[in-house]
């Protein structure tokens, strides 16, 4: 995270924030081969509010590329959501979550744990990862939860 | 065969375009965006009484005929009405005083300021609307053929270095959507090509016409990546670009969007 005028931005930034803003948290996990083990917070993930996050356009807005469960319009540029819990492992999930670039170099899928190596973002999202570490752990958490075809 | 391979690129380029197989999408496959709109909004595009746009095609013929700035001088002073037939699918273009790349809305603000001591009008004035449709309506059914030979080349390399750009929070380049996606579905919306062959287009979500640059900061907005002035060289190298990619479309402006 750059930090060069501190001010401006954190006053832009509460003004400008949502729920969805990750405000002055540092941005950092460890991948493990294609996987963070490691949880990003020490609260476990809620899986309600993961879905919530989804399928909310000013927060995850994965219906954008992704079919969902339960959700009746969404784009398909993406491999549909259902049973990607039974597919991969919450770890797994974790990674594609928070930076899928890791997995893919090409993947068209924003990184939503990640502030770095961005270019020309926009004043009021600078230096701000797309979701905050707790937001990926609910995401997770709900992810996981599909198991079934459906 | 390396050796008529070369030549062929020569030759390709000194006519002003890029070899072929440079192309992310083949000519045989370019759609122009109306092929991607639902009957509706097509049938209105084509129906030139009842297209939305014409009315800044009309406003933009008056203002042709108006004398404005200190000279007063109108473009009809200088230019015959028919003249300006094919000259919107040659833009952007090199103006062959300064060297610099000019969009019609440059040029038509250069002919104001330097010939007729006029004011320039601003990015998405009615005025700077009505005139650049108005000149590209004369330009309907003709294919793009913008050149990217000589001093546009550097224009054009950058212009395709900005397109392939990733940019944003979401960290997208226009070709994430535009080459590898067309044809599918984000959220509701189909994906097009991309193309600049419309504009200045008529947007429902707008409820007004709006220019090919006001179309690009939608795309930079959607992804969360900075918005730069109207005019910028940034935004004339990828519109040099774009017309490029879309060499061979024919224009169809005042285009129908969603
Ligand atoms: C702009 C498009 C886009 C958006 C938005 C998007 N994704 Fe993806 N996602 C993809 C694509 C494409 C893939 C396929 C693999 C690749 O290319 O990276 C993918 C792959 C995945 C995978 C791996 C699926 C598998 O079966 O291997 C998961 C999990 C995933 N996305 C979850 C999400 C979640 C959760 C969100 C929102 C918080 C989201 N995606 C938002 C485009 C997107
Ligand atoms: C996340 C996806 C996405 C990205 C990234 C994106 N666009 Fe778009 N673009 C769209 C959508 C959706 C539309 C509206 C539907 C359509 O016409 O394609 C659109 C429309 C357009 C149009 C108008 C086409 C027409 O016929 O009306 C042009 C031109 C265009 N984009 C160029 C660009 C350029 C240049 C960039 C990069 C600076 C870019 N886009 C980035 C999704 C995107």
């Amino acid at each position: 995270m750059t930090r060069k005028h501190a001010l401006a931005p954190a006053i832009a930034a509460l003004i400008a924030c949502s729920q969805a803003c990750a405000q002055g948290e540092p941005v950092r996990f460890d991948a493990v081969g294609d996987a963070i083990p490691r949880p990003l917070t020490s609260e476990p993930g809620d899986a309600a509010r993961g879905r919530s996050i989804v399928v909310n356009r000013d927060a995850g807005a994965c219906t954008l590329c992704h079919a969902v469960p339960g959700e009746k319009t969404s784009g398909n540029i993406a491999p549909a959501l259902a049973g990607v819990g039974a597919r991969l492992s919450p770890a797994q999930l974790r990674l594609r979550v928070a930076d899928s670039t890791r997995v893919n170099a090409e993947s068209p899928m924003p990184a939503y744990y990640r502030t770095e190596g961005l270019n020309q973002v926009a004043g009021a999202f600078r230096g701000k990862p797309i979701l905050s570490a707790q937001q990926v752990e609910d995401v997770v958490a709900w992810l996981a939860t599909l198991k079934g075809p459906q | 065969m390396r050796f008529a391979g070369l030549a062929l690129a020569a030759a390709a380029l000194a006519a002003g375009a890029a070899p072929a197989q440079e192309r992310a999408i083949p000519s045989g496959e370019l759609k122009s965006g109306s092929a991607f709109l639902g009957s509706d909004l097509r049938a209105l595009q084509n129906d030139a009484f009842a297209n939305p746009g014409m009315l800044w095609v009309e406003r933009g013929e008056k203002l042709w005929r108006e004398p404005a700035g200190k000279k007063n001088l109108a473009c009809a002073s200088c230019h015959k009405d028919t003249s300006m037939r094919g000259v919107a699918a040659s833009y952007p273009k090199i103006d062959k005083a300064s060297g610099k790349l000019f969009n019609l809305e440059g040029r038509i603000n250069q002919c104001r300021t330097e010939r007729m001591g006029a004011e320039p009008l601003r990015y998405e004035s009615e005025d700077l609307l009505a005139l650049t449709a108005y000149i590209a309506r004369q330009s309907l059914g003709l294919p793009i053929a913008a050149r990217i030979d000589g001093a546009a080349r550097a224009h054009f390399e950058a212009g395709r270095a900005a397109y392939h750009l990733r940019r944003g929070q979401m960290n997208l380049s226009c070709a994430h959507c535009h080459d590898a996606q067309w044809g599918k579905r984000l959220l509701s919306e189909t994906i097009s090509q991309g193309h600049p062959n419309a504009y200045p287009a008529y947007r429902m979500e707008w409820q007004t016409m709006g220019s090919l640059e006001r179309r690009l900061r939608a795309c930079l907005s959607g992804i969360r990546a900075e918005m730069l002035p109207y005019g910028s060289q940034e935004y004339l190298d990828l519109e040099l670009f774009l017309a490029w990619r879309a060499q061979g479309l024919p224009i169809e402006t005042p285009g129908v969007r969603r």
